[in-house]
């Protein structure tokens, strides 16, 4: 099964045109995406990679049944595209943009909440990396290739230390189900805990590892969700341990969220939640590895 | 992007938000200037710099005459002032701003930020004000109202009026405390603030509301649409390599280790500053090099890094996704030639075309230092941090 995308996803890329999505659409088609058009705005009938190119998501939506999208559009212009896409019964979007304004990503935020739960758009992101079911979709600009199929689900803020650990997994064997890169802004469409709820319920994940970072009261939701609601491990790693304090983070912030913030904190309470810590970001693998030989 | 306090001061003041009569000044005449176009008889100076907890560190002189406030000037325009919030780098004063004294008969809090959690705009409020608010947090959390701003709608007065209740307001004040509360919160909306700040939120001798300090920071992401906030940024407040960096569109922020760091990424950079930590080095810098790095890219990251003179050895982490390690490795031999590098090089590389990049290393005839994995790269330059300080002990 593996969670939010397969073989089957019909897939629309917004901002098709333009070089990043250009670029990304081409190798989200070599390692097999199943991509049916894209949308651009004034260049609807054209052809562009050999896939339709529509004005609307609504178009592309009812013309070619596109189900999910991802979105390569400037900052400036991103948010009015991610609710496009929610608008037109997209089920599934991935915003790539990195440098959206937060209040922009409030808005969003407040548009996806109108719809019923049942009927509304998931989205991951802004700035990450996408989304892949090894072997089956991408739907982001990672590199497929470092990522085996198998039973492990990876959610992560970053990019690239997502494919660190992808890496090692697949240099001791261990493949996954999905990584999903929810992104590293103050304001995301889906949290670390939302994609736990997804991997608990999908029957191909065994484990799942999260890839956390300073800032923010994500990580400890998390793992509050895995001590009430899970039956599945979950491994945690949290960067920053090195960080120096208060370089992003707001002022006053520390009194909004009673959880610390700092990685030391967010260690320190997922290990009381349960939580199978990997001490360091080069123990990912062999931390899962142990898990799994447990079962 | 954090502004003055008088620069905030200027924008709530369009708000509708009242602060004490003030000017701004660059020299020690001009201080002078500014308080004899003050009335009364006692004036603060108060230096302009992008930290908190200015008082404690000496940056804020009550004068009760001119030549007070001559001196005051001359004690805080080009110094360096070090606060709890600056480091001991501290940050240079270059201008300070000249304000009427104010008779202060209560003291209170107002702030207005986003929520990470709720994503949405909190309105938070003491009637205990004046203090450190996270203090207030920690000993008193009663003392402290939070309101949550439904962003549909926005701020409705109901809501005003209750955080000017909870402040502690009487019903004559109860207007124009609804205007200050409006006021904050229509310029952290229209301004695309992250934060607006009011401590101390003071009513003076004569029942009159008015914002003492203030304090506002706001999106970078949104500054290509604010264009009257970005011209308020002072180069003067930031680390110069860290404006150097966002000029060449690196994200760089200065450490006080000696081992400089070229990353990918920002969760891997922090991961590799965790690993070298762990192996018993200190970096000496986060630096997130993006992707699609280029030659020139990279060679302007190196010379970043080793513009810090304390850097003993350096170490290269690239996960090629969107960057391949061919073009990295490139521009590593590239800027290790222009250079002239002479501290230990550990370079490790992995994804996107890794065996072509590792073949440049190679071939370069260069003495760089290679690594496969995180692990092994934070070990190797460590180890050569070690070898070239007891080098250095050596010549000594």
């Amino acid at each position: 099964m593996a969670i939010l995308i397969d073989e089957s996803t019909r897939i629309i890329v917004q901002g098709f045109t333009g070089k990043i999505g250009t670029f990304h659409a081409q190798d989200m088609i070599n390692y097999g995406s199943n991509i049916v058009g894209g949308v651009t705005p004034g260049k609807g009938g054209q052809q562009h990679l050999g896939r339709p190119v529509f004005n609307t998501v609504k178009e592309a939506v009812q013309q070619v049944g596109a189900n999910a999208s991802i979105v390569f559009v400037p900052p400036a212009f991103a948010a009015d595209s991610i609710m496009e896409a929610a608008d037109a019964g997209i089920k599934y979007c991935v915003a790539i943009t990195d440098g959206i304004p937060t209040q922009d990503m409030m808005t969003v935020k407040n548009f996806l909440r109108r719809f019923p739960i049942e009927e509304r758009m998931v989205l991951t992101g802004p700035n990450c990396a996408g989304t892949i079911s090894p072997g089956r979709s991408i739907l982001g600009i990672m590199p497929g290739h470092i990522y085996m199929q198998g039973d492990v689900g990876v959610v992560g803020r970053s990019g690239t230390l997502g494919y660190e650990a992808a890496d090692q997994m697949r240099t001791l064997g261990i493949g996954i189900s999905t990584s999903v890169g929810i992104g590293g802004d103050p304001i995301i469409g889906s949290s670390h805990r939302d994609i736990l709820e997804r991997f608990e319920e999908d029957p191909e994940t065994k484990v799942v590892v999260m890839i956390g970072e300073i800032g923010g009261p994500q990580e400890v939701e998390a793992g509050i969700f895995s001590r009430d609601h899970m039956s599945k491990p979950l491994v945690a790693y949290i960067a920053g341990l090195t960080a120096p304090e208060g370089r992003r983070m707001g002022h006053a912030g520390a009194i909004i969220s009673a959880a610390g913030e700092s990685a030391a904190e967010k260690v320190a309470i997922l290990k009381e939640l349960g939580v199978t810590i990997s001490p360091t970001p080069s123990a990912i693998g062999e931390t899962v590895a142990k898990v799994l030989a447990r079962m | 992007m954090d502004i003055h306090e008088y620069q905030a001061k200027e924008i709530l003041m369009r708000y509708g938000v009242k602060t004490a009569e003030g000017g701004l000044a660059y020299t020690i005449e001009e201080s002078v200037q500014r308080a004899r176009e003050i009335d009364g008889n006692v004036w603060v100076v108060k230096a302009q710099i992008h930290s908190g907890g200015r008082g404690k560190a000496g940056g804020i002189k009550v004068c009760r005459t001119h030549d007070e406030v001559r001196e005051a000037a001359e004690e805080l325009l080009g110094k360096i002032l070090v606060t709890r919030q600056t480091g001991s780098v501290g940050k240079v004063c270059t201008r300070v701003y000249v304000e009427a004294g104010t008779h202060i008969a209560r003291e209170m809090y107002l702030c207005f930020l986003i929520d990470r959690s709720s994503e949405r705009i909190v309105m938070i409020g003491s009637g205990q004000g004046g203090m450190e608010i996270e203090e207030l947090a920690h000993t008193n959390p009663h003392a402290i109202k939070k309101i949550f701003i439904e962003p549909a709608v926005g701020l409705q007065d109901f809501q005003a009026r209750e955080m000017a209740f909870a402040l502690g307001m009487e019903a004559a004040q109860l207007p124009h405390a609804v205007k200050t509360i409006r006021g904050c919160y229509r310029a952290l909306r229209d301004l695309d603030a992250n934060m607006v700040e009011i401590n101390p939120l003071v009513i003076t001798g004569s029942g009159e509301l008015i914002a003492l300090d203030a304090k506002m920071s706001f999106d970078e992401n949104a500054l290509f649409r604010r264009h009257e906030v970005a011209e308020l940024r002072d180069k003067t407040q930031a680390d110069p390599r860290e404006m150097a960096a966002s000029d060449h569109g690196l994200s760089y922020i200065g450490l006080n280790g000696d081992i400089g760091c070229m990353i990918n990424g920002a969760g891997l950079a922090m991961a590799t500053m965790d690993m070298i930590k762990l192996a018993g080095g200190e970096p000496a810098n986060f630096l997130d090099v993006g992707g699609g790095a280029s030659a020139e890219r990279t060679e302007k990251a190196f010379r970043l890094v080793l513009a810090d003179k304390g850097v003993k050895a350096m170490l290269v982490n690239i996960f090629a996704g969107i960057n391949r390690c061919d073009w990295i490795a490139q521009g590593v031999v590239q800027a290790v030639r222009n250079i002239d590098m002479k501290i230990p090089l550990v370079v490790r590389l992995s994804g996107t075309n890794v065996e072509e990049g590792q073949r440049i290393i190679a071939e370069s005839g260069l003495s760089i230092i290679t690594a496969g994995t995180l692990a092994e790269a934070a070990e190797k330059v460590v180890q050569a941090r070690n070898g070239a300080v007891a080098e250095e002990c050596k010549g000594i």
